[in-house]
């Protein structure tokens, strides 16, 4: 074992791409809530994009590790110490066996990940080391984070710490309030109300999908139980608007007026009960564009 | 027969929609477009394909994937359809999701006492005694409509119009794995425990999802029967 964990934090979980291929048997995708903070942060530390790392919720864990590692933390800002040493954010750094990387004070965004060298290598499940908590599978047993979990670490080795160690600034936080998610409309098409309203995130929200506060919305009625993606924008019979994020289930028969566009998808997972958000209609080739553009912003893409 | 409606579904994703309702002319169509997708991939750039009662969504990579130019492709596959085109006779495989030859499978229940608490209310529904409503359940050949809610959860259809009774008001907080539901014309299997507001009738021991191996027992497509294990 490689890490052992000493605080747990509000809600850490062990989290990769997610499981593809098996939707049509209702196993759900699961994956990281921020793809860009996930990719930026196994970069980072020259894992494989598919390595698994901790995916951390408001609160941050404190964790001791059992190794040398090379370590990167991404997404949300929050101020980070290594045996009391403040660390920097979004660009790698080396502990040591015995040291204790902690989570301080959360600065804005909500998620963030942690990366080390050689990835979390928890046994996978589905082809997957993501955890999906609703159907207690993968990760670390199915769970969240506790005191006195041990975590393995991969083989690595590679350290990459140091003067020339890139910054991977994120393009997306801190976020703006409202923070605007670009969105694809329909395919049932909501009446004009849901562009015109801001939302608020309600304390009714987790990994599969946030329920919004804010005006009742209007779409073409209810049908049978269909598939959905992630950052699907549901309308519910009473007017409610949920945004499906990653540990959503499979298909609905509810409404699904919009669908965020893939490059505001780690806006979407930055944000908190509280935030408010308001939803903008692109055309493909704007969401096309704009998933460049972040990925353009990834540690290591072509200047 | 008026072709599908193509929609995307953000940029990641378009829906592929052959009705409104549960029917098996619909879902004959809706599976008659996985098997050509299984026989004949869309694109490299597929990550999941998920058949639902009347319509069928191709996830893909939005790094390498053109939406547009996808749904484009799916009209012309889906100008003509074939009136007697397989039902995934064959096993396929659409770069990582397979699907196997169409099954028919006996499940053995338990019907009603603690495993079915709410025969009653369905048998006050349909205005018949509860023995009756196993025999009506019974006696339908079901289709799997479609896979969703939870890994290894069936829609099967359709039930009988007079057992068809509509789901609780209030869903219970824990429905015990292997519980057999009625919502309407859907019924179904609660492949582990789960809250759930369908209206249960008796429960089968079968396994219905294999977490390890990711195996599920029924797929889209297949053929069920309930057989009657016992009756309380």
């Amino acid at each position: 074992m490689s890490i052992a964990v000493v605080r747990p934090g509000m809600l850490t979980t062990v989290q990769d791409l997610g499981r593809q291929g098996l939707q049509h048997l209702g196993v759900p995708a699961g994956g990281p809530m921020d793809w860009w903070s996930h990719e930026a942060a196994n970069r980072l530390v020259g894992n494989a994009p598919e390595a698994a790392l901790l995916e951390v919720t408001l609160i941050g864990p404190e964790l001791e590790l059992l190794r040398n590692a090379t370590a990167a933390v991404t997404g949300a800002n929050f101020e980070l110490s290594v045996s009391g040493r403040p660390v920097p954010m979004n660009q790698t750094f080396a502990v040591e066996a015995g040291d204790r990387l902690s989570f301080g004070r959360r600065v804005t965004g909500a998620r963030g990940y942690v990366a080390f060298d050689g990835g979390i290598d928890v046994p996978a499940v589905m082809g997957s080391r993501a955890t999906h908590l609703k159907a207690a599978l993968g990760g670390h047993q199915g769970r969240a984070l506790r005191r006195h979990d041990t975590l393995p670490l991969g083989a690595g080795g590679r350290t990459s710490a140091g003067a020339s160690s890139p910054v991977a600034d994120p393009p997306h936080i801190p976020l703006p309030s409202p923070t605007a998610l670009r969105v694809i409309a329909g395919p049932e098409m909501p009446d004009a109300a849901i562009w015109q309203t801001v939302y608020t995130v309600s304390p009714q929200s987790d990994r599969m999908g946030y329920r919004l506060d804010g005006g009742a919305v209007q779409a073409s009625g209810d049908h049978v139980s269909s598939a959905v993606a992630m950052g699907t924008v549901q309308v519910t019979p009473s007017g409610t608007c949920v945004l499906l994020m990653a540990d959503r289930a499979t298909s609905g028969g509810y409404a699904r007026a919009a669908t965020v566009i893939t490059a505001d998808l780690p806006r979407a997972g930055q944000l908190a009960p509280g935030d408010a958000l308001r939803f903008v209609p692109v055309s493909f080739d704007e969401a096309r564009a704009a998933l460049q553009q972040m990925r353009a912003r990834l540690p290591g893409s072509a200047a | 027969m008026p072709g599908p409606t193509i929609q995307a579904l953000g940029d990641a994703a378009i829906v592929v929609t052959f009705g409104a309702e549960m029917s098996e002319a619909v879902n004959d169509r809706v599976m008659a477009l996985a098997a050509s997708l299984a026989a004949a991939p869309l694109s490299p750039h597929v990550r999941d394909i998920v058949p639902a009662i009347a319509s069928l969504v191709v996830h893909v990579d939005p790094r390498h994937a053109r939406v547009e130019e996808l749904m484009a492709k799916l009209r012309e596959r889906t100008k003509f359809y074939p009136v007697d085109f397989p039902r995934l006779t064959e096993p396929g495989k659409i770069n990582r999701v397979e699907f196997r030859e169409v099954r028919v499978h006996d499940i053995p229940v338990r019907y009603g006492g603690e495993f079915g608490p709410d025969l009653a209310d369905v048998a006050a529904f349909a205005g018949i005694d509860a023995a009756e409503v196993v025999r009506r359940h019974i006696a339908a050949a079901y289709r799997v409509y479609m896979l969703g809610f939870l890994p290894g959860f069936a829609y099967l259809g359709k039930v009988e119009p007079s057992i068809a009774a509509p789901r609780r008001s209030t869903p219970r907080q824990q429905v015990p794995a292997g519980s057999i539901g009625i919502a309407g014309p859907q019924t179904g299997i609660y492949p582990q425990e789960s809250p759930g507001g369908w209206q249960l009738i008796g429960r089968t021991a079968c396994r219905m999802f294999d977490a390890s191996s990711g195996r599920s027992l029924l797929q889209p497509g297949d053929g069920v029967r309930f057989v009657l294990e016992s009756s309380l």
